[in-house]
This record gives structure tokens, sequence and C-alpha cells, in this order.
């Protein structure tokens, strides 16, 4: 048995687990070009650090050590495979060659490598071929370094579902060959959108969860950001800094936007001195260099609306010309219902609430948004304004019917309530 | 994170093999057993002897029970149990999805250890206030 070790190193190595781990991890797949063998080996390269620092103490470049001591682990469990497997001989001597001719263990591996990897690995993990939640687990687990526990939680599903989609995301990047690799120029739009789509639903995952006892769903935010960052740094495409400027200023108004009780605050109520100052200077400044590529698209705009926003000093001083020009530009790109719903919106603060009803009217006459709640419950909100109480308590209670969230259903009972 | 893998068998199929066959697995598998001690990730483990040396205790009409025989009577019987040091349970299943046991068509069941602290520590209290169960 080897000696107890000490705490205080115990937990240096963990710290080093979550700073180092999504780096090495990267790097072994590269060299190893298979993700479970760059997994195992990395582990035992964590655990072999545990058995020998306490005696050697720490190295100087803990990255290089566990980088090589990992591909001699990675070396040693082929032979073991090889010796129960016989078929596996032929493969094994392959990837034998492929670790020994990789430049060697000493030589440190350089930081812009190290970030390629990194890239590499997350577009993997991202692939369209795996399922949204297989592309959501995998991303947590091997770019953030969570465990499957951690992320089980975080997305209120049992360990053992989500170890079922993580085994079953690797077999399908084994099976359908799934390359590790930065895409070509033609191909990186599209793939740069599903990355992008992953790290906003992520950060969604969070931001949706009410306040209160959900604290580790607040912690996807967190994630969500620092892969923002992360992708920021490595390829930093306007629609890159856009996203992450989006997360930054809706995540500035984490403090004010649900009451002690867990019910939601709307924008217009918010108290915007609980408004976090740092997070909005960021993302504003983000969203400035993003537009002045002038290659931006949705996420983009998105941020420019909420930094317009989270400019205002006050609900009454927000500048609805600027919000609803933004609309109409994203409405552009992005025709969704759901898009033409807020710029209506807009339009109402703009111009009153009559034009904002002709515009959700227009709307619900196509029928997409006919089953969506919110329509019914901006239509509500703008009826009140114009004191027609039959109309509004009507369209509140559509929207009521077709919410099964908790807040959301407290928020519009309230609403009713308040109309008598 | 310690994960407890129970290992099933079955005893027809086990008994149906010749002791050459017999030795070629213990052989595998104890050989992954000792990578599994060489990296850290053997918490302990034990095998079982055979279901008929069971005995089962239960409670019934006021007092202990015994039968003899195994508690669930199903072809696949428990036959041995691995504590295993993981990072997560992906982790672990990674380590034993290569456990040469189950390319001889035993069945490893992965379940993460319970955390008990919290529940021990209420209780010790609950024991030192004298309030009864």
């Amino acid at each position: 048995m080897s000696p107890p070790v000490p705490e205080q190193l115990s937990r240096t190595i963990e710290t080093l687990y979550r700073s180092e781990s999504g780096r090495v991890l990267a790097t072994l797949v590269r060299l190893l070009g298979d993700l479970d063998l760059a997994e195992e080996s990395m582990h035992e390269a964590f655990a072999a650090a545990l058995e020998s620092w306490p005696r050697t103490g720490i190295p100087d470049k803990p990255r290089p050590w566990l980088i090589s001591t990992a591909r001699f682990k990675a070396i040693d469990a082929m032979r073991r495979r090889a010796r129960s497997d016989g078929a596996q001989r032929d493969l094994v001597a392959h990837m034998e060659s492929r670790v020994k001719d990789a430049p060697s263990g000493n030589e440190e591996i350089g930081d812009e490598e190290i970030d390629d990897d990194r890239l590499r690995l997350i577009f993997t993990c991202c692939h369209p071929a795996l399922s949204p939640e297989g592309q959501v687990a995998l991303t947590l687990r091997e770019i953030c370094g969570l465990t499957t526990e951690e992320i089980a939680r975080a997305f209120l599903v049992t360990p053992a579902t989500l170890a079922q989609r993580i085994v079953r995301a690797k077999t399908r990047i084994r099976e359908a060959s799934i390359p590790y690799e930065v895409p070509a120029p033609q191909e990186l739009p599209e793939r740069l959108d599903a990355v992008l789509q992953v790290i906003y639903l992520v950060f969604n995952e969070g931001y949706s969860a009410a306040a209160g006892a959900e604290v580790t769903r607040a912690e996807l935010t967190g994630e969500a950001i620092r892969l923002g960052r992360l992708l920021t740094k490595l390829q930093p495409e306007p629609e890159v800094i856009g996203l992450l400027a989006l997360m930054l200023l809706q995540e500035s108004r984490r403090a004010a936007r649900t009451s002690p009780t867990g019910e939601l605050i709307l924008l217009e109520n918010q108290d915007r001195s609980l408004w976090n100052r740092e997070q909005i200077a960021e993302g504003v400044a983000l969203v400035e260099k993003a537009l002045s590529s002038r290659r931006f698209g949705p996420y983009t705009l998105q941020a420019a609306i909420a930094a317009v926003h989270a400019e205002a000093e006050s609900a009454a001083a927000t500048d609805w010309r600027q919000i609803v020009g933004l609309y109409n530009q994203l409405v552009r790109i992005q025709p969704s219902p759901v898009v033409h719903l807020n710029r209506a919106v807009a339009i109402a603060e703009r111009d009153g609430p009559e034009a904002g009803l002709t515009h959700i009217d227009a709307l619900l006459g196509h029928g997409e948004l006919a089953n969506y709640y919110l329509a019914h419950s901006a239509r509500a909100e703008l009826y009140r304004r114009l004191g027609r109480t039959a109309e509004a308590r009507s369209s509140y209670e559509k929207a009521l019917a077709l919410t099964q969230q908790e807040p959301e259903r407290q928020f519009l009972q309230q609403r009713i309530r308040q109309l008598k | 994170m310690k994960y407890i893998c129970l290992g099933y068998y079955d005893k027809g199929k086990f008994d149906a093999m010749t002791e050459a066959e017999r030795n070629a697995m213990f052989d595998t598998c104890f050989d992954y057993d000792d990578h599994l001690r060489a990296n850290g990730h053997w918490g302990g483990g034990e095998a079982l002897q055979g279901p008929e040396t069971a005995l089962t205790l239960s409670w019934k009409n006021g007092k202990v029970a015994t039968t003899d025989g195994p508690y669930a009577e199903t072809k696949e019987q428990l036959g041995g149990i691995i504590v295993l040091e993981a990072r997560d349970m992906n982790h672990a299943v990674q380590l034993i999805g290569q456990h040469p046991a189950l390319t001889y068509g035993n069945i490893f069941e992965i379940r993460p250890a319970g955390d008990m602290n919290e529940v021990i520590k209420a209780s010790e209290q609950r024991r030192r206030q004298g309030v009864a169960p």
C-alpha cells in the first residue's frame, strides 16, 4: 500500500484536474486517436500522480508529466488488451508505433498546439451525428471535466441515464468514424453553429431554472460562459463573441430576475441596482466588437438587444426605437414566430399597445403561435394597458392553459387576480 | 468515488466448463484485477462461495427465520463483488467494461456507493439525546 496522500497535495491534484484535464485529454485524443483510451490513460496518469508525487514532489511542469505518463499507461493498456484478445494484436502494434512516433513526452507540447487539440475535441463532441442530449453530456464531461453525477444532477436525470447517454454518444463517434478535426472552411459555419447551439442549450438549461434550491443548475450558466470564453479564444468568429456577450448580459440580471420566493420578475420591474455591472461592461464591449465585424448573426443581434436594455437606467428610459431596429434586422435572418412576437412587443413599447396588438393578432392569424403561451400573455398585457379587462382576462387564461412551468403559472395567476 | 460492482454468473455454465477453461478464465480475470490494483482502482473485492452455501435470514412472526439457499432464486447468481475506485459513473463503466469476466458471459451491475455520512451523523445525534427511534 502506498502511504496516505497528504490532504493538501490531494487538493492540489484535484485543482490541477479541474484546470488541466481538458487540455491533457484533448492532446491525448490526438496522440492516441481514441477517446476512450485517452480518457482511461489520463485517469491512470492522475492516479499515478497521487501515488508518486507525495515522494517526488510536484513536477515543475505537471502537464507534460501527465501527458507523458498517460502515454506509457496507454501502451500498457494496449499490450494488456492484446494479451486477452489476439485479434487486436495488429491494431495494438499500429497504435504503439503511433504513440512512440509522436513527439517524445519530454518535449513540451506548445500552448498553441493544445488549443488546436481542444478545438478539435469540441467539434467532435458537438458533431451533428450525435443526439443533442449526447452532445451536451459529452461536451460537459470531456471539455468541462464535470463528472457524470454532476451533469446528471444539473439536468435532473439519474446518473445511470446520463452514463448511458455518454456511452451511446461515444459508441456513435466510434461507429460513425467521426473524425477528430476542425472542419474544413466550407463546413465551418454550419459546424460552428452546432457548437454554439450546444453552449446556448447548456446556458438556457441553467438560466431557465427557477432560483432557490436549484443551485447546481445555476452552475450550468457558469460552465456555458466558461465554454464561450474558451471558444472565443480558440475561434474568435463574430457569432462566437456575440454568444458570449449574450450569455454575459443575460447572466448579469440573475440576481434581479426572481423574487426571494422564486417568482419571476419581469425585466421592466427588476431592481436594476442588482444587475452585475462587470458582466454588463464585458458583454457590451463584446457586442460592439462583434457588430463592428459586419459579419454578425442572430446571437450578436440578440446580444445587442440585451445590451440596449442593460444600458437603460430604468425601464422607462429604454431606447425602444433602437430595439425595434435591431429586431427588424433579426427578423430578416431568423424569421421565427418567436422573433416576430418579440418584435411586436417592442413595437408596442415604441408606438403604443394598439400598434403592438395589430402585429400580434396578425401573427396569431398565421396560426403558428396559437399554442405559444407568451403570445397570449403579451396580448393580455396590451389589453390590460388599454383598460380592456375582459379581453385581457380571456387572453391570460388562454396563456395559463398553455404553460406547465410553475413560476410562469404563478405569475399569470397573479396577473388575473390583479385584474379584478 | 466508490462504485460497488456486483458480478453475476450462471452456475450451470460454470459447472460445465473444463478445468482448463476455468483456469484460463481465472488467469485473465485475475490479471485484470491486478491491473486495477496497480492503478489504484481496487478498493477491495471478494468472491462468494456457491449459492448452495448461502443461508438467508428474515423476520417472521416475531422471530428470526432461516432458509437454506440464496434470497433470490435466479438463473444468474451473485458470484462476487468488487469495490471500485473511479472518478465517475462513466469511468467505472469504462473500467468494468474491459473486465474479461464479461467475455465469459458473466454480468456486472454497477452501483455508486451510498453516502450515509449525513444519515449516520443525524442518527448519532438522536441517540446521544436519547430520543426513541
